[in-house]
Parts: C-alpha cells; sequence; structure tokens
C-alpha cells in the first residue's frame, strides 16, 4: 500500500484511539469537580461519594490515556519527520506549554487520588480545579497545532527556506480561538453524557432499590444539565467554525457540504453521499437559500463549489457525511437533555420510563461517535495537506519501510488495552458496589488501598 | 553561552531527568515483581507505594524529552525521527502495556493482578535498554544514506561492542539506581526488613553498573573515536564522578547510628550517586559537542528558529516557576510525610 495511507492509516488509528481517552480526561474533571462542589453547597454526601467513585475509575482510565497520548506525541516525530521540523522552527512553544499543562495535571491528579485524606477541603477542591485546568489546557494547546495546520501563518517560505518565523503570530492562527473552544466545549459535553450514560445504565436494572435509584438518578441528572449546556455551546461555537471555514478553507466547507458549482442563494443539503462521477449529492434533503445564510448571515452570500479546485486539492468527498453525522449527534444529545430536564425538573417525575433511560444510556456512545466523526472530519477534510496550501501530506511522512507491520502491532496493543480497560473497570465495580458506600458510614475516604494505582 | 549551548545543556538535563526518574521507576516496577512471590514481606508494597503517584509525573518528562528535541533540534528531528521508527515504536509499544499493566494490576483482582504485575514489571526493565540505543546511534557509522535517505543500519547496530555496552548499562544501571532508591524510601518508612533487602541489592549490583560504565568508555575508543578523543581531554568530569562513586558506595557501610537498627546512609548514598551519574553525564554531553547525530548534525545545523527559542526559553521559565509549588506539595505528600510512608 501507498506509504502516505500507511503512515496516515497508523497515526489515525492511534489518534482515534487516544481521543477516547483523551476526550473523557478532559470532560470527567469538569465532573467531578462539579459535585465535589455540589456536595460543598447541598451537603448532600451521594455527591461526595459520586466524586469518589468517578476519581477511581478516572485513575483506571489514565493508565490508558497517558500512555496512548505518549504515543500520539512521539510518532508525531516518527511517522512525518518533515511536517516536525516546520512545528520545531515555528510551532514548538503550544508542544511545550502543553508540557506544563500535563504536568501539573499529574502532579495534582497524584495529589487528589493518594493524598485526598490528608488534604484540607479546600487543598482537595483547588487540586480538583488544577487538575481539570491541566487536562483541558492540553487538549487546547494540541488543537493549537491542529488549527495551525489548517491556517499556518507567523513564517514564509523563500526557496525551500523557512524565514521571517513570529512564533507567537503563529500561536496565535486564525482558527486557534474557534477550534480551540471547539475540541474544549464539545470534550466537557462528552464528559457528562458519558456520566449519564453510567447512571442510564444502572438506572436500568431492575429491582432496584429507592436509594440506589435516587443516587443514580442525581448522577443522570447532572451529567444531563452539564451535557444539555454544553451541548448549546458546542452547536454555538460549531456554527461559528463552519463561518471561518467559510473564511480560511472555503475548499473544506465545501466538500462538507457537498457543494460543486459555485453560486448565491446556495442550498443547505442535509444527509445524502456526495457522488463524484455526477457532481450532486444522492438521497440528501436540500433547504434553499439555507447554506448562504449560514455560511455568512446573508441569503445572497456566494459560497465556492468544488469545481473552483483542481480535483487533486479536492479534500475527500465522504466528509460531507462525516459533517453530518457530527451535526446530527450533536443535535440528537440537545434534544436527550432538553427531554430529560423537562421530564424531572417540570414535571416533576421521580422516575423515568425505560425507553427514555435507554435513549440516555446511548447518549455517552453516541457523543463519543460524535467526536470521532469530528475529528475525521476535521484532519481527512485538510487533505491533501498537512500544512494548508504550504506542505502536502506526502511530503512530510517517513521514507522507513515495514509501517504495515507497525500499523498491525499498534492496532492490536489498543484492541487488547481498549478490552482490558473495560473488564478492569467492570471487574473493580462489581467488587466495590454503590451498596457498600452507600449512606450509612459516610466514611468518604474509607478503604484507601481499595485502589491503588 | 550561546543560544545553542544554552539548548543543548537544556535538552541534555531534561534526558539526565528521565533517566534518573526512569530508572527508578521502571526498576521499582522490576523489584514489585521480583518480590512479589516471596511471602510475608514489605517489598512490593514499598516499591508500589513509591510508583503509584510517580510513575505518570516521570512519564512526562519523555515526553519532555522529545518535544525539547523537537523544539530546540529541529534539523536533528528529522533524522532521528526516521532512523529511530523502528526501535522506538517497539519502545512505545512496551511503555504502553507497561504503564496500563501496571494500573491494571492495582485495580484487578488478585488473582488477575500477579499476572499483570509480571507483564508490567518485566516489560519496564527491557525500556531503558531500548531507549538508551540512541546513544550508540548518534556514534557515527550507524546510519546509512541512500538516495539523501537516512536509514538505520541494523547490521552494524547489533555487531557493534559499544551496542551491548549500553545494554549492560541500562539495565543495571536501572537495577542500582532503584534498589538503591527504595533502599532509601524504606529507610524514611522505617521498614527495616525492606531497607536491608534493598541495600543488600544496591550492594552487589554497584560495582557491576560501574563495570558496564567502564566497557562503555572502553569501546568507545574503537567505535567512536571523535569522542573518545574528546572524552580525554576532558577527563576531569569521569574522574570525579568515579570518586562520588566510590563515596557513595561507602554511604551504604557507615556504621548504624544510636536508635538505628541498621547500617547505612542511604539519603546520602542517593545524593552521591545522582551526581556521580551527572557529573559523568555531563562529561559524555561535552565530548559529544558539537555534534548531536555524528558527523550529519551539530547542534548549528540542527537549531531552531532564535525567535522561537526566545519563546520557548521564556515559556520555561514561567513554566518551572507556576509548577514550582506543586513538586513540593508532590514532595511533601509522598517522599516525607510519614503517614503516607508507614501506613501498613
Amino acid at each position: 500500500m501507498d506509504q502516505v495511507v500507511l503512515a496516515r492509516s497508523l497515526f489515525g488509528t492511534t489518534m482515534a484511539f487516544h481521543i477516547i481517552f483523551a476526550t473523557i480526561g478532559v470532560g470527567l474533571p469538569l465532573m467531578i469537580l462539579i459535585v465535589e462542589v455540589l456536595f460543598q453547597f447541598t451537603g448532600d454526601s451521594d455527591y461526595a461519594l459520586m466524586a469518589k467513585r468517578w476519581t477511581r475509575g478516572f485513575a483506571v482510565l489514565l493508565g490508558v490515556a497517558i500512555p496512548s497520548g505518549t504515543i500520539a506525541g512521539v510518532q508525531l516525530s516518527l511517522l512525518w519527520p518533515q511536517f516536525m521540523k516546520v512545528v520545531g522552527k515555528v510551532i514548538a512553544l503550544p508542544f511545550q506549554i502543553e508540557i506544563f499543562a500535563f504536568l501539573l495535571e499529574a502532579l495534582f491528579m497524584s495529589i487528589y487520588v493518594y493524598a485526598a485524606d490528608r488534604l484540607s477541603r479546600g487543598m482537595r477542591i483547588l487540586s480538583v480545579v488544577l487538575v481539570a485546568f491541566g487536562a483541558v489546557m492540553s487538549a487546547i494547546l494540541i488543537t493549537n497545532v491542529h488549527a495551525f495546520e489548517g491556517t499556518p501563518t507567523g513564517f514564509r517560505i523563500v526557496g525551500g527556506e523557512i524565514v521571517d518565523i513570529r512564533p507567537w503570530k503563529a500561536f496565535f492562527n486564525p482558527s486557534f480561538a474557534v477550534s480551540a473552544g471547539h475540541v474544549a466545549v464539545s470534550a466537557y459535553m462528552t464528559g457528562a453524557f458519558v456520566i449519564a450514560s453510567l447512571a442510564a445504565f444502572k438506572m436500568l436494572r431492575r429491582g432496584l432499590s429507592d436509594k440506589h435509584y435516587a443516587f443514580h438518578r442525581k448522577a443522570l441528572m447532572v451529567g444531563l444539565v452539564v451535557g444539555g449546556l454544553f451541548s448549546v455551546l458546542t452547536a454555538l461555537n460549531g456554527h461559528a467554525s463552519a463561518q471561518h471555514l467559510y473564511d480560511e478553507q472555503p475548499e473544506k466547507l465545501a466538500a462538507a457540504e457537498g457543494l460543486f458549482v459555485t453560486q448565491d442563494h446556495a442550498p443547505l443539503t442535509i444527509g445524502g453521499f456526495t457522488d463524484k462521477e455526477t457532481h450532486e449529492v444522492k438521497y440528501g434533503i436540500e433547504i434553499p437559500w439555507a447554506l448562504s445564510f449560514l455560511a455568512n448571515n446573508r441569503f445572497d452570500t456566494v459560497v465556492k463549489g468544488l469545481n473552483e479546485w483542481p480535483e487533486d486539492e479536492w479534500p475527500p468527498l465522504f466528509i460531507h457525511t462525516l459533517f453530518n453525522a457530527m451535526v446530527g449527534v450533536g443535535m440528537l444529545l440537545l434534544l436527550m437533555s432538553i427531554v430529560g430536564f423537562w421530564w424531572h425538573r417540570l414535571l416533576k417525575k421521580q422516575t423515568f420510563p425505560r425507553w427514555m433511560v435507554w435513549s440516555f444510556f446511548v447518549s455517552g456512545p453516541l457523543s463519543m461517535l460524535g467526536i470521532e466523526f469530528g475529528w475525521i472530519f476535521s484532519c481527512t477534510g485538510r487533505q491533501p495537506w498537512i500544512l494548508y496550501r504550504v506542505m502536502r501530506t506526502s511530503e512530510a511522512v517517513t521514507h522507513t519501510g515495514n509501517l504495515g507491520t507497525l500499523f498491525l502491532l499498534f492496532t492490536g496493543v489498543y484492541l487488547l488495552l481498549a478490552i482490558s480497560v473495560v473488564v478492569v473497570l467492570r471487574a473493580y465495580f462489581k467488587r466495590h458496589p454503590l451498596g457498600d458506600e452507600l449512606g450509612g458510614s459516610g466514611d468518604v475516604n474509607g478503604e484507601e488501598e481499595g485502589l491503588h494505582v | 553561552m550561546s543560544d545553542e549551548l544554552i539548548a543543548v545543556s537544556l535538552l541534555w538535563l531534561f534526558v539526565f531527568v528521565y533517566a534518573m526518574a526512569a530508572s527508578i521507576d521502571f526498576g521499582a516496577g522490576f523489584w514489585s515483581l521480583i518480590y512479589l512471590y516471596r511471602k510475608e514481606n514489605n517489598m512490593t508494597q514499598i516499591a508500589n507505594r513509591y510508583l503509584s503517584p510517580s510513575w505518570e509525573v516521570t512519564n512526562v518528562f519523555i515526553v519532555l524529552v522529545v518535544i525539547g528535541t523537537v523544539s530546540f533540534f529541529p534539523g536533528a528531528t528529522a533524522v532521528l525521527g526516521t532512523v529511530l521508527l523502528w526501535p522506538f515504536s517497539i519502545g512505545l509499544l512496551l511503555l504502553t502495556l507497561r504503564s496500563a499493566f501496571l494500573v491494571f494490576s492495582h485495580a484487578a483482582e488478585k488473582k488477575y493482578a500477579r499476572a499483570l504485575s509480571v507483564i508490567s514489571g518485566a516489560t519496564g526493565v527491557f525500556l531503558p535498554m531500548l531507549l538508551i540505543l540512541v546513544l550508540p546511534i548518534t556514534y557515527g557509522g550507524m546510519i546509512g544514506t541512500t538516495d539523501g535517505r537516512d536509514q538505520l543500519l541494523w547490521g552494524s547496530l547489533l555487531s557493534s561492542a559499544s551496542t551491548y555496552a549500553y545494554l549492560a548499562f541500562a539495565g543495571l544501571s536501572t537495577l542500582f539506581l532503584s534498589s538503591l532508591l527504595l533502599a532509601d524510601y524504606s529507610h524514611v518508612s522505617e521498614d527495616w526488613r525492606a531497607y536491608q533487602v534493598y541495600r543488600k541489592d544496591a550492594i552487589w549490583l554497584g560495582p557491576f553498573a560501574f563495570l558496564a560504565a567502564i566497557f562503555v568508555i572502553v569501546t568507545m575508543a574503537r567505535d567512536a573515536p571523535w569522542m573518545y578523543d574528546n572524552l580525554q581531554n576532558n577527563k576531569g568530569w569521569i574522574l570525579s564522578s568515579g570518586v562520588l562513586y566510590v563515596l557513595g558506595y561507602l554511604a551504604l557501610f557507615t556504621p548504624r547510628k544510636a536508635g538505628s537498627p541498621a547500617a547505612g546512609r542511604p539519603r546520602l548514598a542517593v545524593v552521591a550517586t545522582v551526581f556521580q551519574y551527572l557529573l559523568a553525564a555531563t562529561g559524555y554531553g561535552e565530548a559529544h559537542l558539537p555534534y548531536i547525530v555524528y558527523p550529519s548534525v551539530t547542534i548549528q545545523s540542527g537549531f531552531t528558529d532564535e525567535s522561537t527559542f526566545h519563546a520557548l526559553f521564556v515559556s520555561y521559565l514561567v513554566g518551572f516557576v507556576v509548577l514550582t509549588p506543586g513538586f513540593w506539595l508532590f514532595w511533601r505528600m509522598f517522599m516525607r510525610d510519614k503517614k503516607y510512608l508507614r501506613q501498613k
């Protein structure tokens, strides 16, 4: 197979695997912080218990998140040496600062997990704040490099040499704010829905005592409310991201919308599959004028179609489907949280019908799928460039052979880890059921030896 | 000092910090495995008590080393990234299995926990040996260039005596340093039985690690004469490192103080030994200059852009100032707090 395809497959698989844990790694600390704060305000020990149990799950997930992130970081240099040469000269800052964010998170994560019982209440909350801050900063800073790939600024290339380098200008490249915002709020959204999903899973069990049901319902509501808020923010930011594409990477927007002919009053096509031969989107629903309006708030906005560019600069056309899937997931999640909130808080119902709980249960996996779609859309949508209009992916790839074997090895390890992390988490929480800890003792810091990771 | 020299010194310092922390980290995993099947002892707990909070922090430093190389010397990254694809990919896989199974082993049931500990302890000890290969590879003669493309000459790597000298040095240093640190750690924890065991391990490993270091220098004379000559002109570092080795080693044998049931002053031994390695690393690093990869990349040719370097330098200053209280709290909570150290 082609070296570029192999290298992209290997790196793509690493990212697809890592972002699951990275996203939870950003989202979960915020959830832990929220329940820690809720506990301080309400005095309801259920929230303290949630913080404790989620932290334990988080500690196990870190066992995969950290090494897979290390792989991603090192693999960049191994697979794309020519790209990293530019990165080192121009956009080294975010990588460097990310290390500090990562270090902050690692230090205070250990302090929060292993020293919680020796910390004052204020210090404990401060520790979680710093863990959450470190996690989101890591995500934002890595996204900074991703944003730079889409809108490279702060340097010029003259005769193959990189000159006029201005590192801070590269750092504050035009897509940074909008991309980083999107990653942060969508990670918070996903972390919240993962929690909602787990709570719903528990609530599906029949014959649950009222106390248990109430515990899980509280967790579900925290997940739905936080998830709902952040899905609104994600949608607003997503709209800004699309308008940003209109300005900065018009061919990506054209491919995302399956638009071939440049036009004003451009229609928005929802769903369907882009056909390369006939230059149309099959089985999609067209909304007249809508794309022009979405792109720049006016119906007479001229939106560029793919025909403006030579075909070897087109992004892959399937990104239209990915883009729609991502948006669809976001909308669905928003709907779910509205329904849940309305049912419990406005209609004051204490129990949920099973079909509703089932839908909450799928919200977590669905949200994660949305993240995956979004990342694949964003990265494949930039192809064939690794640095938009500066360096092609094929110019950056390593010449070292046998990538196929490495691909199999890494994929095998990811599969092994994915299976074992689920097995380990399930076994752990089975041995430490909620029943042992709920109500009664109030000894939140008990059985420290239970988890030493 | 020129910017290049500042950058390479910082980078070498990161390599040194990671080498020390990782040796102790991987070594501790190995000891926790070795003593897993001995009845009634605390050796494994001591090792785990050290490992639990520290492995994540240690792991950050390997990323720091890689990112430091990329950002300070992008010219070296292109060559090293190309030739190290396979060795480092294998290293990454081992590191991943090691970290994940280390975490899993503490969350899993007893019957699986052992198998997981065995895998994580065993993979850990190979990692330093794999990572240190970058040193003989930058000697020169192990990177071939065809059509302007670099590639690793596996034949030269595997048939060189230096390679094996480094392997032995990495493996033995890992075990020596970790046993020494765990001796100190159990000493602070006042676990005298574990202290005696780790002290004994350090005592028999020390001379072998020292011999391996000499083996590295001897083989260097043949495999990298350019570097050996530089080292000869700068003997001071290596000789004083040898003196500290002797000092640190002797510190394990000082007569016991009143009130203490065991001989030796492990804290002094740890400090002297860390400085022993630091001095040796300084001499080694100085002799390696100006080359990063001999003979193709020097610190000048591989250097990043000036303005990027200055921005990075500022970010380092700010970063470490901001993180210092965190490190201090970490140290207080896990290396000094008797409540943590003496829990049963």
